[in-house]
């Protein structure tokens, strides 16, 4: 795979760092265990279109928010994790 | 179908007749209305459940419901190893009623699955890895499970060709279970399903469930199919790397990531790798097939994916890791590499459990270890799903072990999809 760095073009997949599903943030301690649960076991796990972050760690080292097909390995899109919206 | 059964004597009839008397081993069954139990899923698994549904709990009106042919999943892609050398006691007593069962599998089931218990042996290459090495051999022992010790001069013995002096990897000694080894994937799901099919089990291929059929309490009475709807009292899922997929359908969400797992083999070779021989300063591990070929692999690329097949920087690292551990395989060839989607839990154990959805029972997170565990899985998914209770080697794979905190990390790294 290779993905097209923002920051740095199209780059090789061993340069990059992959994190996972690009969750909404970490819950806040009134949430509750439950919401705890869900954050840090449960996973959507989509067969399809995924976002995701993953960090260019042998690169521009920015974290990135990726797009891609689970099916096919395609990247839809890739922007920066930075202007997520939360 | 009338049952024909495999024997010497059978062979040599049939050597006489050409070998025209053969029958298809199994029935390809056309879905009917209902049954008692439908198992999602004709992987190893699947088709096991179905089995010791028949034999062990005499449920016999049971489909295997497949989307594509049998055996098309990991349970043909995988590098075959079984093995029962496990830590936690979770899991020790479960991997070896899988090893026992596998020690009396071809007689009980009538079919050569090439079963060979030619070993494995897993490499140390420091004091500390030596150390937890020795604390998994005395817990195996007190399960009853084979463990043997070796030290370098030991493992030397069996395996000559290794790099014993890597500047890095020294190999310092070796955890060897002499019981473990090899079975032939392709041979052990044909033969599920021919013994399964014997018993009156449907296995109904080319058949894609696509969702469920729940009355107004929510209970599961059937499944949806690219081949119409079909009814049950119980639903199985035994869908491995499509675990998540499936269980979606009932609106539920699993502590579950998909990745891809590569594997390769070589080219036909002499006899040379004694049995099957894990790296410990990273991840690798080889065996020979008696074909001759060298089946090999590693880690999971690491990003999720539902593509069954993998990308070249972890063809590069295994290659690496071959040659750091021994330098002789640099000379043989790659013939083909492949890929299968595994379901990987976030604590690197499996799930044999209730759902929240009531009829809905999950078999599932099998990570890269679930062939060696088919016939136990089968065996405790059957009970589970004929009894409502969990078979007594099972108890730890529960579904909520997540949330009540009794994960089981047999790795001890935490929660990471990349764990087994
Ligand atoms: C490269 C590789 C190497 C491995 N090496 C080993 C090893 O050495 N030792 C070991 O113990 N384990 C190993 N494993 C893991 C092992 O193969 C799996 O854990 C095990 O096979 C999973 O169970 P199964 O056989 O039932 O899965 P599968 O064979 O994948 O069965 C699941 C079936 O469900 C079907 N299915 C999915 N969705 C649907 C649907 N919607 N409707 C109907 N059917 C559906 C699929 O088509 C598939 O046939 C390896 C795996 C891989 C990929
Ligand atoms: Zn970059």
């Amino acid at each position: 795979m290779i993905i097209p760095c923002p920051y740095c073009g199209p780059r090789d997949t061993s340069e990059f760092f992959f994190r996972g599903e690009a969750r909404p943030q970490r819950p806040q301690y009134e949430d509750g265990s439950d919401a705890f649960v869900d954050h840090v076991y449960e996973r959507v796990n989509n067969a399809g279109a995924q976002v995701e972050h993953w960090y260019h760690a042998a690169g521009c080292r920015t974290w990135l928010l990726v797009k891609r097909d689970t099916r096919t390995h395609a990247f839809l899109s890739v922007t920066l994790a930075s202007e997520q919206k939360r | 179908m009338e049952r024909q059964p495999y024997s010497l004597f059978a062979l040599a009839c049939q050597a006489f007749a050409g070998h025209r008397g053969w029958k298809p081993a199994w029935r390809d069954a056309a879905p009917k209305e209902r049954y008692d139990v439908i198992v999602i899923g004709g992987g190893g698994h699947g088709l096991a459940t179905a089995y010791y549904l028949a034999r062990n709990f005499g449920i016999t009106k049971v489909a295997v419901i497949e989307k594509g042919w049998i055996g098309g999943g990991n349970a043909g892609r995988n590098t075959t190893i079984i093995r029962s050398n496990y830590l936690l006691p979770e899991n020790t007593p479960f991997y070896e009623h899988s090893l026992k069962l596998w020690e009396g599998l071809e007689q009980d089931l009538n079919f050569n699955a090439m079963v060979s218990q030619r070993g494995i042996l897993n490499l140390c290459h420091s004091d500390e890895q030596r150390d937890s090495f020795e604390r998994r051999g005395n817990a195996m022992r007190l399960h009853g499970v084979d463990a043997d010790l070796l030290d370098s001069a030991g493992v030397r013995k069996m395996a000559p060709f290794l790099d014993f002096d890597n500047a890095r990897f020294p190999i310092f000694g070796g955890l060897l279970q002499k019981r473990a080894g090899t079975a032939r994937h392709d041979g052990v799901v044909w033969g599920f399903a021919r013994a399964a099919s014997d018993r009156g089990v449907d296995i109904i291929q080319n058949c894609e469930v696509t969702g469920f059929v729940r009355d107004t309490g929510g209970q599961v009475t059937g499944v949806e199919t690219s081949r119409g709807t079909i009814l049950a009292d119980k639903v199985g899922m035994a869908v491995a790397g499509n675990s998540s997929r499936v269980a979606s359908f009932a609106g539920l969400r699993l502590p579950i990531e998909s990745h891809v797992l590569q594997a390769f083999v070589s080219e036909g070779l002499k006899p040379v790798i004694p049995g099957v021989i894990t790296f410990g300063a990273g991840h690798f591990y080889i065996s020979q097939s008696d074909k001759g070929g060298l089946v090999f692999g590693g880690d999971l690329d690491g990003y999720n994916s539902y593509a069954q097949r993998g990308n070249l920087p972890i063809v590069e690292d295994v290659c690496e890791e071959a040659m750091a551990l021994m330098p002789m395989v640099g000379r043989a060839r790659v013939l083909r590499s492949w890929g299968g989607i595994m379901d990987m839990t976030l604590d690197g154990s499996p799930i044999i459990d209730r759902t929240p959805v009531p009829g809905l029972y999950l078999n599932g997170g099998w990570c890269y270890g679930g062939f060696k565990a088919t016939p136990a899985s089968g065996w405790c998914f059957a009970h589970l799903l004929a009894r409502d209770e969990p078979h007594p080697v099972a108890t730890g794979y529960r579904l909520d072990r997540f949330a009540s905190g009794r994960v089981i990390d047999e790795k001890g790294a935490g929660a990471q999809a990349n764990l087994q």
